[in-house]
């Protein structure tokens, strides 16, 4: 039963990309985790709500109205945090919200918008088609070329005023950070939903960080675990026929269960 | 570059902060070698003037010069910076050796070649925290953190060494150390010091020159016409038990 899996091209092209948005959010969760950013993944993907709304009144492919509208938002949260008394909890709560709603005014003026936009809210990863994968590796390819921010940002997540004070553009590195994690989280929304998105940022980051003594092991192991575990309930999903979004989520969250457990022995 | 260079010259330096003066009309010239404290009470504008000079601040008023260059145009190598302890963020993984080798490579090191490693651990000799290069940040004491701070910013043997109540949480002993590591260093590398200090015995007797700050410039110059009953009492309103044992000792000497 299980070998069919790799043969099936449908659930080939969910293992795919399953696996490339677990790598990258795995990559992109540690920054996220170490700078209490997880209510970021969490506002940017609900955001996408705005933008999927939108492609679904332009009836274009709702993917392409979501990665500007959500870029914008993450930019926009940047901006107010880094130029105003407002905190960034505050900012992210402000921008989701009223690109929810939006997202809702905008459905008003289409007719039976229910079935798609639900699709959106729990994502559809058995039925990633081709186009899909090609963005998702445009994305990969994209993460890729910034591996060398990676130093400038973990320094910045470390102690922002050291990095500053060394020459590290850290304002700019921000807006280059959240503007890619936008677009990750959108990839990640179209595949596991608006709902479920975050936990791929936050959980097999949150459990590298149980397990590494240093940040380079925490980004390695962060990057394994979201690949992982998005094959593992993938996996588990074609077994049990369970929904594959929710799947991967409770595998993540075993995973971090044990996290918590091994590194408690460990201490 | 000239020697007559100041390694730090403030001009009529005025910073405001929420619309806050937070400094007003400083000015000051260190000297190449010169070991500077600045003295003053809390919200007197010590740790912005540390990041004015670190770059990190731009002044609203006046101008303020690192080796004739604005702060943050000069290269980073230049200064070495070592913030007050209480500002790690204990979650973050990383060992002791990885802070030092941000000295180094101006980023955090995803490695290390062999070289940078031994160049990082000499530096945590000097200030005998080699047996702390692999222990996690999150484990040390506030004496030790304090110890790799130092170590960094020896590692890429800075001009000008920056320091923000480098001694507090630190015991005696431990205190001493680091003035002896820093003495060492201006003395044999000619590198300037300006460390903010709440301990005025420790201005009194390691500074070249003591800087009291009120928001304004109270003093500036040598540490027995600065830290008078008279400057104290106009920085801090009132001079306290501490004074009076320096004024003790400083009367003696």
């Amino acid at each position: 039963m299980i070998p069919d899996l790799f043969t099936l091209p449908f659930m080939r092209r969910a293992l795919l990309a399953g696996v490339i948005i677990g790598l990258l959010a795995g990559y992109y969760g540690v920054f996220v985790v170490q700078r209490r950013l997880s209510f970021l993944s969490v506002g940017l993907s609900h955001a996408a709500f705005g933008g999927v709304a939108l492609g679904l009144l332009l009836q274009v492919n709702p993917l392409w109205t979501a990665l500007p509208f959500t870029v914008v938002v993450a930019l926009a949260i940047t901006w107010v945090t880094q130029r105003s008394a407002v905190s960034s909890d505050t900012a992210i709560g402000v921008f989701f919200s009223a690109a929810i709603a939006l997202g809702v005014v905008l459905l008003t003026f289409k007719q039976s918008y229910t079935v798609d936009a639900f699709t959106y809210l729990f994502g559809s990863i058995l039925s990633v088609r081709a186009v899909d994968l090609w963005v998702l590796g445009g994305i990969a390819l994209l993460a890729l070329g910034t591996l060398p921010l990676w130093g400038r940002w973990a320094y910045a997540t470390f102690d922002r005023d050291l990095a500053r004070a060394d020459g590290v553009p850290v304002d700019r590195d921000d807006y280059v950070l959240a503007g890619l994690l936008a677009v990750t989280v959108v990839a990640a929304v179209k595949v596991v939903g608006i709902v479920l998105t975050a936990a791929f940022f936050v959980i097999p980051a949150a459990a590298a960080r149980l397990l590494a003594g240093t940040f380079r092991h925490m980004t390695i192991v962060a990057v394994l675990l979201g690949g992982t575990t998005a094959t593992g309930g993938l996996v588990g999903s074609y077994a049990f026929d369970l929904p594959s979004g929710a799947a991967i989520i409770l595998v993540q969250a075993a995973v971090f269960g044990s996290a918590v457990l091994v590194g408690r022995a460990v201490r | 570059m000239p020697p007559s260079v100041p390694a730090v010259s403030v001009s009529d330096l005025g910073v405001c902060l929420g619309g806050h003066a937070v400094l007003d009309a400083l000015t000051f010239e260190a000297a190449p070698g010169d070991f500077v404290a600045i003295v003053g009470p809390n919200g007197g504008g010590k740790t912005t003037l540390v990041r004015v000079l670190l770059g990190l601040v731009t002044p609203d008023r006046g101008a303020a010069h690192v080796f004739g260059r604005p702060p943050a145009a000069g290269e980073p190598g230049l200064v070495g910076y070592v913030p007050q302890a209480k500002r790690l963020d204990r979650t973050f993984p990383a060992r002791a050796l990885d802070l030092v080798l941000t000295a180094l490579h101006q980023r955090w090191p995803f490695g290390a070649s062999m070289t940078e490693k031994k160049q990082a651990l000499r530096a945590l000799d000097r200030v005998g925290g080699q047996p702390l290069a692999d222990r996690p940040l999150n484990t040390l004491s506030g004496g030790e953190l304090q110890r790799v701070y130092l170590a960094r910013s020896l590692a890429r043997a800075p001009r000008l060494i920056l320091l923000d109540e480098p001694a507090t949480g630190i015991d005696v002993a431990g205190a001493a150390d680091l003035y002896e590591v820093l003495e060492t260093d201006q003395e044999q590398r000619n590198t300037t010091i300006l460390m903010v200090t709440h301990d005025w015995n420790a201005a009194y007797h390691h500074a070249d020159d003591v800087l009291l700050l009120d928001g304004r410039q109270v003093g500036f110059g040598r540490p027995e016409e600065v830290l008078t009953d008279d400057c104290l009492r106009e920085a801090f309103g009132h001079t306290g038990h501490a004074h009076a044992m320096l004024m003790g000792e400083a009367g003696l000497s």
